[in-house]
């Protein structure tokens, strides 16, 4: 992976001559290399650059010499930034003015403003991996990256994202518990059996991202997109990965029969099967639903209707009502949001790997038009249910996060193609869903707040 | 230990960049842009592993420079130097071994502190190669032009 890409000849005369001074390089007759500071004047087309020979110095002519223009911006107190750099090389000799001059052969060079520092990290980090490579077979044990075993964790796991898991399933308990069902112990190994499935999926889906090629052709992963990169990185194997996938899968199915020996029910078993095939299945073949078009419904529906009734009806012992339902439709729309809304990123590198994306099929336009229809049908999801009396009236609060659901449609289109720039979109994107699914969970706490001291007030129309 | 001349020993302190120059195989010149630090006696830089190949290149071929040249990057500067010097790769602990310089790269760039913070975010970046180069010989320009001649110091070399 490591994709730098050189420069053309003229491209690169041409980016010398934005610098206002050249540093001059040749290497001596001791072998060392000389540097001294010149003003060139760049012939792009002709592919040469001329110069007044300096003072004192014998430029060589039978060897390359080199001409570099380095740039920073200086910021007080901070550092610097606006980095680029631009090198030709060619042969030194006597131009016909009395100068000298070089025919350039070669040209490299890179510039933030083109490349971003992210990028170019990413495409740099196969010549990470061939220097400890070469570090081990040098020193005659392994050598690799390393992080702080809990930000490892951190990272390998995408803990951060199990706001996925927790939204749906809390608001679950809580519909369940303002229908007279709550039992705390089950409640809190539905909440850790949900989670070991959501981390399990997300290592899963990093070890057969990388091993179908998708993490490795993506060179501008974010904060929240392109996997955890943990394998691409070398800060652990795809063995070490598929093992850590493997265990939080038994530790959810342990926690699943358990919850079924307690508080059995048929529809939490068609829950439990549905899950975990759509957890496993949403990269993993034969069925790898997101390379088929399939991920973001795997997603509306595994972080949506499963999570919600499957806590649900862990309360209830399989009692089975619509307001869970329609409950989840909301939340199963904004978590497929978080999805499609990290796909944009990642399109390029996951049509390369044949992951068949909603992104990586449709247009630009119909890409932000589809965020539009799927965030309003949230909306109207709520509204329509508080209307038809599913919902309890402070589910409306929910609405309160409009707003930010505008943050994000007014941020697409600017930085539609700029990975970087649309990171910040992403966080408020996520932020959408999970304050959406807290202020649902904080309607239904109300809801069991005045059944409690008001039991005469109904908070459901009709 | 060599002394370099004084004028070089503050535009080594002022320097928010300068361009080291390698020799690769085929001895041809590359040159890096990076941050010269300075501790008084020696000259350190550092590399990540994602852009090591100038550590493959000073593993063959220690002999490097490294130029002062640019006023923006010298703090409005307009001297210039040019220093030679062998150089070093310390790469005993890519991890932390570099941290030992973090107090002098911090006086440069204030901002790195916090990117250290936020190592989960760009782990490779901060997997690091030290180059340590001792000077033998400094090219100096104190009107920074280049139709001067420089004026050219010798360090005594270190006994063996």
């Amino acid at each position: 992976m490591d994709r730098t890409k050189p420069l053309d000849i003229v491209h690169g005369l041409a980016k010398l001559a934005t610098y206002p001074h050249h540093v001059l390089t040749w290497v001596d007759e001791a072998g060392y290399p000389v540097s001294v500071a010149v003003v060139a004047a760049m012939d792009a087309a002709a592919g040469r650059a001329t110069f007044d020979a300096p003072a004192g110095l014998a430029v060589p002519t039978d060897r390359d010499v080199s001409l570099t223009g380095s740039h920073i911006r200086p910021q007080p107190g901070y550092g610097y930034d606006e980095r680029r750099h631009v090198t030709v090389w060619g042969r030194a000799n006597a131009a016909p003015d009395g100068r000298l001059a070089i025919r350039a052969t070669h040209a490299w060079g890179w510039d933030e403003a083109e490349i971003p520092f992210f990028e170019y990290s990413e495409r740099s980090v196969g010549r990470s991996r061939r220097y400890f490579d070469a570090l081990s077979a040098e020193r005659g044990t392994p050598v690799k990256p390393r992080l702080a075993p809990g930000w490892l964790a951190l990272r390998a796991t995408r803990l951060p994202f199990l706001t996925a898991t927790i939204v749906p399933v809390l608001v679950g308990i809580a519909i369940a518990a303002t229908d007279g069902a709550f039992d705390l112990p089950s409640a809190m190994l539905t909440i850790l059996g949900a989670a070991f499935v959501q981390l399990g999926l997300n290592v899963a889906n990093d070890v057969f991202d990388t091993t179908q090629g998708a993490d490795d052709a993506n060179v501008t992963p974010t904060q929240f997109s392109g996997g955890s990169r943990v394998i691409q990185y070398g800060l652990l194997s795809l063995r070490q990965m598929a093992t850590i996938a493997t265990a939080f899968y038994l530790a959810a199915a342990a926690i699943g029969i358990v919850l079924l020996a307690i508080r059995w029910s048929e529809a939490l078993l068609v829950i439990g099967i549905v899950g975990f095939v759509v957890s496993l299945g949403y990269t993993a073949p034969p069925l790898k639903l997101v390379y088929r078009g399939l991920g973001e419904i795997a997603v509306a529906i595994g972080f949506g209707p499963l999570m919600l009734l499957g806590a649900y009806v862990v309360q209830t012992r399989g009692a089975l009502s619509w307001e869970p339902f329609v409950a989840s439709i909301p939340i199963a729309l904004l978590v497929a949001l978080i999805l499609y809304v990290n796909e944009i990123p990642d399109r390029r590198g996951d049509a390369h790997a044949g992951k068949r994306t909603l992104p990586v099929r449709f247009s630009r336009r119909a890409v932000i038009r589809g965020y539009d229809v799927a965030v309003a049908l949230a909306y109207a999801v709520i509204v329509v249910g508080v209307v038809a009396g599913l919902l309890p009236l402070p589910a409306l609060l929910v609405l309160l996060t409009i707003p930010m659901a505008r943050r994000v449609h007014d941020g697409l289109a600017p930085n539609y193609d700029n990975p970087y720039g649309l990171m910040a979109v992403m966080g408020v994107n996520i932020k959408v869903h999970a304050y959406a699914g807290l202020l649902l969970l904080a309607a239904y706490a109300l809801v069991l707040l005045l059944g409690a001291f008001a039991p005469s007030m109904d908070l459901f129309v009709g | 230990m060599p002394t370099l001349p004084a004028p070089v020993e503050a535009l080594l302190e002022a320097a928010l960049v300068g361009e080291l120059t390698v020799v690769n195989a085929a001895g041809r010149p590359i040159t890096y842009p990076l941050i010269p630090l300075y501790d008084g006696e020696r000259i350190y830089l550092t590399s990540s592993v994602l852009f090591s190949r100038k550590l493959e290149h000073l593993k063959h071929d220690g002999r490097v420079s490294l130029s002062l040249t640019d006023p923006v990057a010298l703090g409005g500067r307009t001297d210039r130097a040019t220093i030679q010097g062998d150089a070093l790769v310390i790469e005993d602990d890519p991890h932390h071994g570099w941290e030992r310089l973090l107090a002098i790269w911090e006086r440069k760039e204030p901002a790195i502190v916090a990117f250290l913070k936020m190592r989960v975010a760009l782990p490779l970046f901060f997997e690091r190669s030290l180059i340590e180069i001792t000077p033998r010989r400094v090219l100096y320009w104190s009107d920074g032009q280049a139709s001067t001649e420089p004026v050219i110091t010798e360090l005594e070399r270190e006994a063996a």
